[in-house]
Order: C-alpha cells, then structure tokens, then sequence
C-alpha cells in the first residue's frame, strides 16, 4: 500500500501532469514513482528498491548515475555549456571523429539530434535528400519514436491521434517477411528502409537467419538506403558495439540515442555513410536543433563509448547473456505451460506467455518482487527484459531469483489456483 | 580530438572505473571456474604452464632489459621453473575434488577463494607472476596482476601469455588479468575491494603493510635478511661454493638471498680463501667505507644498485675488481643498526664477520635477525646437528636452509619445502602464514560433519559431484542468440521433452541445437523467399 505522501503525489500527477498515462500504471498495479537510482538499482519514492531490468530502453545500459559520467559532466561544466550549434565545436567534432573510428568504413558524418525521434527524423530526411524519393518503409508495429516522420514509421495509435498520419509517404511491411518488403520496395519509388535490427516495442521479434542481410541486398537491388535504428540494440547490448554486427548487415544509416547519453546528458547521433550525406555540402544549415549534441552531452557520449570499449567488456556481455539464457531456460523448465519462449540476442531479450497480455502479470507480480521490467505495447504476450551490460554476478544471480519467483505467481494467477480464476472472471 | 577534451575526459575516475570492470569480470570468471573438475584444469594449468615456459628466455630478457635487475640465463631458468616446474611439482594433487574421510565421518570439498589480487615485484617479475597465475589456475581462482611499475611491461606480457593459453584451454574469459597501468592510488582502490577475496603481496614492507591494512584478507612477506653461520663442523670448500652460488644467483635479488656471512674463527680463512676460489672477492678495509657510501649513503640501500653486477657495484664504489667478481665480501665488526651493510642487500655484496665459536655466531645471527627479516630465512653449514637446533631454535627464521644455498634452499629448489616465491614470514614477520606460499593457501574447504555417534550413519558420497545440482554456467565466450516461439518465422514448437533437454544440457549441446535451428529457419527463409 502507497504511502500516504505517494498517494497524494499521484493524484497531482493525475490532475496536473498526464492524467492518461499516470492512471494506466495505477490500472496495471504498478504505483511506481522513481525517486532515487544507483547503478542498477531504482529506488520507489516509498523506499522500495527495484532491480531495473527495463532501463528506460537501454538508456541506463551501463547503469544509473554512473561514476565515470557524473565525473566527466562535473569537469565538463567548469569549462562548457550546450555550445552554440551553428559553429564547430571541439565536443562535436570529438564526438564525430570517435563515432567514424567506431563504425569504420565510410561510415563517416555525425549528425546530432537531441533524443532519439529528432534524430530517426534527421535519418529519414538525410534518405531522402540522397535519394531524391519521398517514400521510407518500416515494419509494422515498430517504434522509432513520436516526433514528425518517426511517428509516421511507427504504429498508427499514434500518427492518427494527432492527425499525423501519412500512409502514402511511409508503406509498412510485417517483419520478417521478404515478399512483402520486395513488394514494396520494387517500385524503386523508396528513398529508405528504417529497420530497429531487433523492434523493441513489438517484445523483440528476432529476425530470422539471414533476413537483415536480405532486406539490405534488396535496398540495394531497388535504389534505397537501409537506416539501422540502434537505439536500443546498439551500445554493446548484442555483445557487439551495434547490433547490425552482430547479423552482419552494413547500414547506410546508423541512429543511436538513450544509452549513447548515459542517462544523463541528453543527446542522440546519426553516423551517415560519405555518399550519403550530400545535404551536409549543399546546405549545411539544412537541419538544425540548438539542444541537438549539445557539448556536455558529446562528452558523455564518448566517455560511455569509452566504458563499453574496455577490452574486459565483450566477456562481460557474455557472462550475463549467458546466464540469463541458462537461468531463464531453468526458469522455463518449471513453468513451460506458461513461459514459453526467450527471444535473446545477447541482453536483448524477449519473455514469451502463452497467455493472452502475459507479460502484465508478470510485469506486476515482478513489480512487486523487486524488479522492473515491462510489457511489450505492441505484442503484450512478451515482456521486453533489458539486463545492463555491467550487471554483477551476485547481481544477476539476485535478479533469476526473484524473476523465478514472480512468473510462478503470475501463472498460478493466470492458469491455476481459484484466486487466479475468479480475479479473471471478476 | 583536442588536448581539451582528451583532459575533461581524463578524470582520476577512469582507472578505477576501468579496474572495476576487471573485477567484475574476474568474478564471473571466478564462478564460472570454481565449477571446473580437476581433469579440465589439470589441462589448463598445463597449457598456461607450457605457454610461460615457451616465453621463459625471450621474458627473462625483456625483465633484465626493462628493469637492469639481474642476470638473463637466472631468470631463464626461474621462469622455467615457475612454469613447467611448478606444473610438474604439482602435477597429480587434486585441489578442485571433494575428498571423503569416512573414518572422520566428514567430507570435504574445496572452495575457491574466488578473486585473487597479486601484487608483483620488479626482482622477480616475470616468474612471480608465472608463481602466482598457476597457483590460482590450480586452485580455480580469477587473478588480478598489479606488477610493479617498473616491470609492468614485462609483467604483463607474462600474464597475458599464461591468460591467453588457459583461455584457449578452456578456462572461463578473464579468469587472468592483468592491471597495465599500476599505480599506488589504484592499488589501494582495488585493496580494499570487496570483490576482491584475498590479496597475494609481495612487494616492498610498504606495500605489504597497505594490503593488511585493507580490510581483506591478506597473504604477504615480509623482507628477507638471511644470516649463514658456518661452523668449524662444516665443509669449508662445499660451503664457500654454496654461498657464492647462491648469492651470485641472479644478482641476489631473491629475498632468501645470504645477507651476512658469519664464520667461526677456526674455518674463517679457510672459508674466505675457498670463496675467493669461485669467485667472491674480499675487499679491502679502506675499501669497506666507499663500498658502504655506494650502497646506503642515501640511508637506504641505493634501489640503482638493486640486481647489478658485482662488477658494477664496484665500480661505483671505486673498488678495483675483477671483471670476473661474482660477489663482493665486505669484511666488518659488528652486525646491527650501526652497520648498514649488515641489512638486507639484494645485491652479490655479502657482509663477512668472524666469531670465535658457533654460540657467538649463533647469538650475532639472532641480532642480524631482530633487527630486520624477521620470520624470513636463514642458513647454516655444519654438520653438527646440535648446532643446527640451537641455531633454528635462537633465530626468529622460520627457514633454517641447512648445508645448501640460501637464496635456492629456502624457495624450495634443492630442498623439500614448498617451490615458491612467495615467502611466508608468519607471524614474527607480520604476515598470515609461515610456510612457503602454495596453492593450498588459496582454498577454503567445506566440511560435511556427521556426529561421531555410531548410531548415526555416514551417508553414501560416492559418485556424488559438488556442483551438478548448479545447473550450467556461463563461459563468457559468446552472447547467446534465439528465437522465441511465438514471433513469425519461428521454427514450429517442438515437443516438450526436446525444447528442455538443451537448456540443461552441456555448452556443445546448445550449439548442436542452435545450427540445428539456424538450418530450419534458413530452409523455411529459402521456400519463403522462391514462393
Ligand atoms: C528503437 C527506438 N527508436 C527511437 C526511439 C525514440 O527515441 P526518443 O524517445 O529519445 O525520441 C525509441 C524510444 O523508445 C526507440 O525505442
């Protein structure tokens, strides 16, 4: 039972912040307020401590408030502000160089967005502008963000609530399914493809053996750029720096966003190939955001990009991905008429219920076993479990504990016990 | 990118963020180890052991070339024993198997300490860190090197070496790492670590005194200052050949080196002239004062003159020796605070006093002791096996080497005591343990204990593994992929006994079935791609 102080505090979040979303949490039984975080680790305004195994998708990958990016935005502030986006700056142009480096080839201009949507909107204008073609496919029930054209790649809930819906401009295809992505592109009307390389808010779909490399040899067979939104399966997650490493599949445009800022600075980054960035002559003023890579932020960014190319970072993924496999698959073994399946591509991973909207049972009964973790908006049968790539082993071993323990109930809830039958009839 | 911004990002947080990160991996490799049976580490060590051998020449010169300590063919040959030598000397015990006392009703099974963090010296450099990697790989723990600064190249070329090869053998990733940048601020963090379960010190008094001094458990040595007394019992002519083997060996930089020799009245001359044959020269008494100021005018030992040559020594003192000098002999009165070069010296310079029995050169043997290297080693020459109790029994040693060199003796090489080089000085010498430092000290044991009551029955361990109950376990080598089953281009469900047989099986089982999956979901991608 909430405090007395929470309570209240959720009331004035109904009544002066967003009524809608704050009461949809109430509704799923999630009263979360975060106050403080640590590491892994948020903490509820009540004091309760949650595991988060949901960071904010990957933005707290390498945990909350860490050390390293407090230090660097402490000393980045006794000399920078955000910087004034219409001159070269020695934070940007840091920035671009490292992110050259780390994408090699002819991976080569940094263009920078404040948050992720400004820059899959920089992506999308960038395909466009090179291509000379108006239209971009994307997969159904993907999520790139809400701002003008990354809202019209995602689902329609949200491009139609505010009228911003532009079907023509932006066909959309289901994921792993070639037919229809040759369908659409073989017009060779499209100017891009913009693929998540594993669509986060769909419960993490993994694409099957040799789809990505297919969709790009199509891109390439019809006159289109293949853009690669890393946001949440860049940043080592897959065990690789970008997860398109991980399948092999050479972008025409990188985005990344949350976890490329730490949490704690905002910035997000499109790395374009040389080809590609033609707008970037022609006008350079083409686009232009006075927060996008701001100069603290482009120092945190490369101090984050620093932490996860530590040479002892590779074997670290590994550990953990690998332990959540074994003890999620033991997990599995007990209740396997409910937990079904682990879709994982390192700490990118997809909880499958057979159970119509599984995931939110689970996502409460873990709410109150001491972990965050959340449901998939579009396919609620899947609970997205984002592990951070720096999790401890006693860590770990803590956090298979408790998610033990919660799918347990939620499938006594769900399939078993009176208690569970009698909630679903009421 | 500019100096600015390579400064703003160099905050003194980044080394001990990026050791952090080793820690953490250490200890994942750690429990991922600790799992292991003796047969897959028997093979691991091996291959860590051969690895180090194949570099002990190539190592031994980088150590001499970095740190101008010592002599290459010595240290050749302490890095092939560290590595092969130390595999072979422990081949066959078995530090990872439960063991059964049915008679005790007990059962024991050992417990890996988890993560070790060994500080290394510049003397010994690379074959400290040969000694200490495989005495973790032995006993199944993750290491953490911190060599010393001046020999952290070749320091870290000897751990990366045994890592690599241990890796390649099978051992769990990062289960040997090592720190390339060490310094005192990041040492102190990682100390006092509390992923960090027990600290290997060996070092200066310093930095053996921080380690205990860091909360965790600590195993460290204290200095050496070996006095060998040879009495009139003894073989003038073997003992004199002993002593100069022995402190010429590597330019003395072995803690258990000879320090002062202190010869009965009736063998001195005999003893001097017989050194003088194989190669110590006894300096002159108007040369003593120069030799003195070259080695502690500063009022410590002069660390430039650490591991050098006799010859180069001498030099410096302005002594006129031979090219061929293996030790330099120091004639002096006394042995105490008031004659520095009755302290420890690793170096070929041997302090050399006369008494006029064995009692009184037992009695100056205990001075030389108390006044520093107290717990360390100490050598005798005689045969007179009185002599050599009182001796042992005066001397606050807990090594009395006996008729063999000293710097060898006391490290196990030519004597039964354990091969190590890392000297336990006991509790006379501040430390935890007293012995010879081997991979028993790096294990705790688990003691199943059934009442002593005949009534009670033992139960029945026989075939009975430790850790199968434990499930499988991460290797830290490859992040797993996998479709669910649910998605779109799932392979279809399959029976439930074989989606459950995979998990809990063993690691080359789930690579089976991955292909096997991959080589589903390809054919249905092609049939789905011509349709
Ligand atoms: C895959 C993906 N792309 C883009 C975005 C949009 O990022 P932002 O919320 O920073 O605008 C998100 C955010 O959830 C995302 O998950």
């Amino acid at each position: 039972m909430a405090s007395p102080e929470k309570q209240q505090f959720i009331a004035d979040s109904i009544q002066y912040w967003n009524p809608g979303k704050t009461q949809a949490w109430q509704d799923m039984q999630v009263d979360l307020v975060i106050d403080r975080r640590q590491g892994y680790f948020l903490f509820d305004m009540d004091g309760r401590r949650l595991i988060d195994a949901h960071l904010n998708g990957g933005t707290y990958n390498i945990g909350h408030r860490h050390p390293e990016l407090i230090e660097v935005i402490e000393r980045a502030m006794t000399r920078f502000d955000m910087g004034n986006h219409h001159f070269p700056s020695l934070g940007r142009t840091a920035l671009a160089k490292e992110l050259a480096r780390i994408c090699g080839g002819d991976m080569h201009y940094t263009i920078y967005g404040s948050g992720g949507g400004e820059a899959i909107d920089i992506a999308i204008k960038t395909a466009r502008h090179a291509k000379q073609k108006r239209k971009i496919v994307s997969v159904m029930r993907a999520y790139h963000g809400h701002t003008g054209l990354a809202v019209c790649a995602g689902a329609e809930r949200f491009s139609t609530l505010f009228l911003s819906d532009r079907p023509d401009e932006f066909p959309q295809v289901p994921f792993n399914d070639l037919d229809r992505m040759e369908d659409a592109l073989k017009g060779r009307d499209c100017a891009g493809v913009i693929m998540e390389t594993i669509p986060a808010t769909y419960g993490f779909p993994m694409p099957v053996p040799g789809y990505l490399n297919e969709v790009k040899r199509l891109c390439e067979r019809y006159d289109a750029l293949y853009i690669a939104d890393e946001v949440q399966t860049g940043l080592m997650r897959t065990g690789t720096m970008w997860g398109y490493q991980r399948y092999g599949v050479q972008p025409d445009i990188l985005v990344t966003g949350k976890g490329i800022c730490g949490g704690m600075y905002p910035i997000a980054c499109v790395v374009v190939r040389e080809p590609y960035a033609g707008w970037l002559k022609q006008d350079g003023f083409g686009h232009m955001s006075t927060m996008g890579g701001a100069e603290i932020g482009c120092l945190v960014a490369m101090k984050t990009l620093e932490i996860l190319e530590r040479p002892t970072m590779v074997a670290h993924v590994n550990y953990v991905s690998e332990t959540m496999r074994n003890g999620l698959g033991r997990i599995m073994d007990l209740y396997d008429d409910f937990f079904v399946g682990i879709r994982q591509c390192g700490v990118v991973m997809g909880l499958e219920f057979d159970y119509p909207e599984g995931a939110k049972p689970v996502m409460k009964h873990l709410y109150e076993h001491g972990v965050w973790a959340i449901f998939s908006t579009n396919d609620p049968r899947v609970l997205q479990f984002k592990p951070g790539v720096l999790m401890s082993a006693a860590l770990c071993e803590e956090l298979l504990e408790r998610v033990e323990r919660a799918i347990g109930l939620a499938r006594a809830e769900c399939l078993g016990g009176a208690r569970g039958r009698l909630k679903s009839a009421a | 990118m500019t100096a600015i911004v390579a400064e703003l990002l160099a905050g003194a947080k980044r080394p001990i963020g990026r050791a952090d990160q080793m820690l953490d991996v250490a200890e994942w490799a750690a429990a991922a180890y600790a799992r292991f049976d003796h047969r897959a580490v028997d093979a691991i060590v091996c291959a860590a052991a051969e690895a180090g051998h194949a570099k002990a020449a190539a190592l031994a010169e980088a150590a001499v070339k970095e740190t101008g300590f010592g002599v290459v063919a010595h240290k050749t040959l302490k890095n092939q024993m560290t590595s092969r030598g130390l595999y072979e000397h422990y081949r066959g015990q078995d530090f990872c198997s439960k063991r059964v006392r049915a008679a005790d009703k007990v059962v024991e099974l050992p417990r890996p300490a988890g993560v070790v963090f060994a500080l290394t010296p510049s003397t010994n450099p690379v074959c400290t860190v040969y000694f200490k990697v495989l005495l973790a790989l032995m006993t199944r723990n993750a290491i953490v090197v911190s060599p010393h600064p001046l020999a952290k190249e070749c320091s870290a070329e000897a751990a990366r070496t045994m890592a690599e090869a241990a890796e390649r053998a099978g051992a769990p990733a990062g289960v040997v790492q090592v720190i390339d940048e060490p310094n005192l601020a990041l040492v102190e963090h990682v100390m006092a670590s509390p992923r960090v379960q027990v600290i290997l010190a060996t070092g200066g008094a310093p930095m053996v005194r921080a380690a205990y001094g860091s909360g965790n458990p600590a195993i460290g040595v204290g200095p050496g200052n070996a006095p060998v007394l040879v009495d009139a019992t003894a073989d003038a002519d073997a003992a004199a050949r002993r002593i100069v083997e022995s402190k010429s060996f590597d330019n003395s930089v072995l803690c258990t080196n000879e320090s002062v020799v202190i010869a009965e009245e009736a063998v001195s001359d005999k003893l001097a002239a017989a050194m003088a044959r194989y190669g110590a020269v006894m300096v002159k008494d108007d040369e003593v004062a120069p030799l003195r100021q070259a080695l502690f005018g500063a009022g410590t030992f002069a660390v430039d003159l650490l591991g050098r040559s006799a010859a180069t020594i001498a030099q410096r003192a302005g002594v006129r020796v031979p090219a061929s000098a293996k030790v330099l002999l120091a004639p002096i009165d006394r042995v105490g605070l008031d004659e520095p070069l009755s302290r420890e010296k690793l170096c070929p310079v041997l302090g050399f006093i006369r008494v006029p029995h064995a009692r009184a050169g037992i009695s100056m043997a205990r001075a030389l002791v108390r006044m520093a290297g107290a717990g360390h080693s100490a050598a005798i020459h005689s045969r007179s096996s009185e002599t050599v109790m009182a001796f042992a029994s005066a001397l606050r040693s807990l090594r009395i080497v006996v008729n063999a060199p000293c710097s060898q003796g006391a490290a196990g090489y030519g004597t039964h005591l354990a091969p190590s080089f890392t000297i336990g000085t006991g509790f006379f010498g501040r430390s935890s343990v007293g012995e010879n430092i081997g991979p028993e000290h790096l294990i705790n044991w688990t003691r199943i204990a059934y009442p002593d009551d005949a009534s009670e029955p033992m139960g029945d361990f026989a075939g009975l593994e430790p850790w199968t109950s434990l499930g499988p376990l991460a290797g830290g080598r490859e992040a797993p992929m996998s479709l669910g089953v649910l998605q779109e281009g799932a392979p279809p469900r399959a029976p439930k006994t074989a989606h459950a047989a995979p998990r809990a099986a063993a690691i080359d089982e789930m690579a089976v079935l991955r292909e096997e999956i991959r080589r589903l979901v390809q054919d249905e991608l092609r049939r789905a791609l011509r349709s």
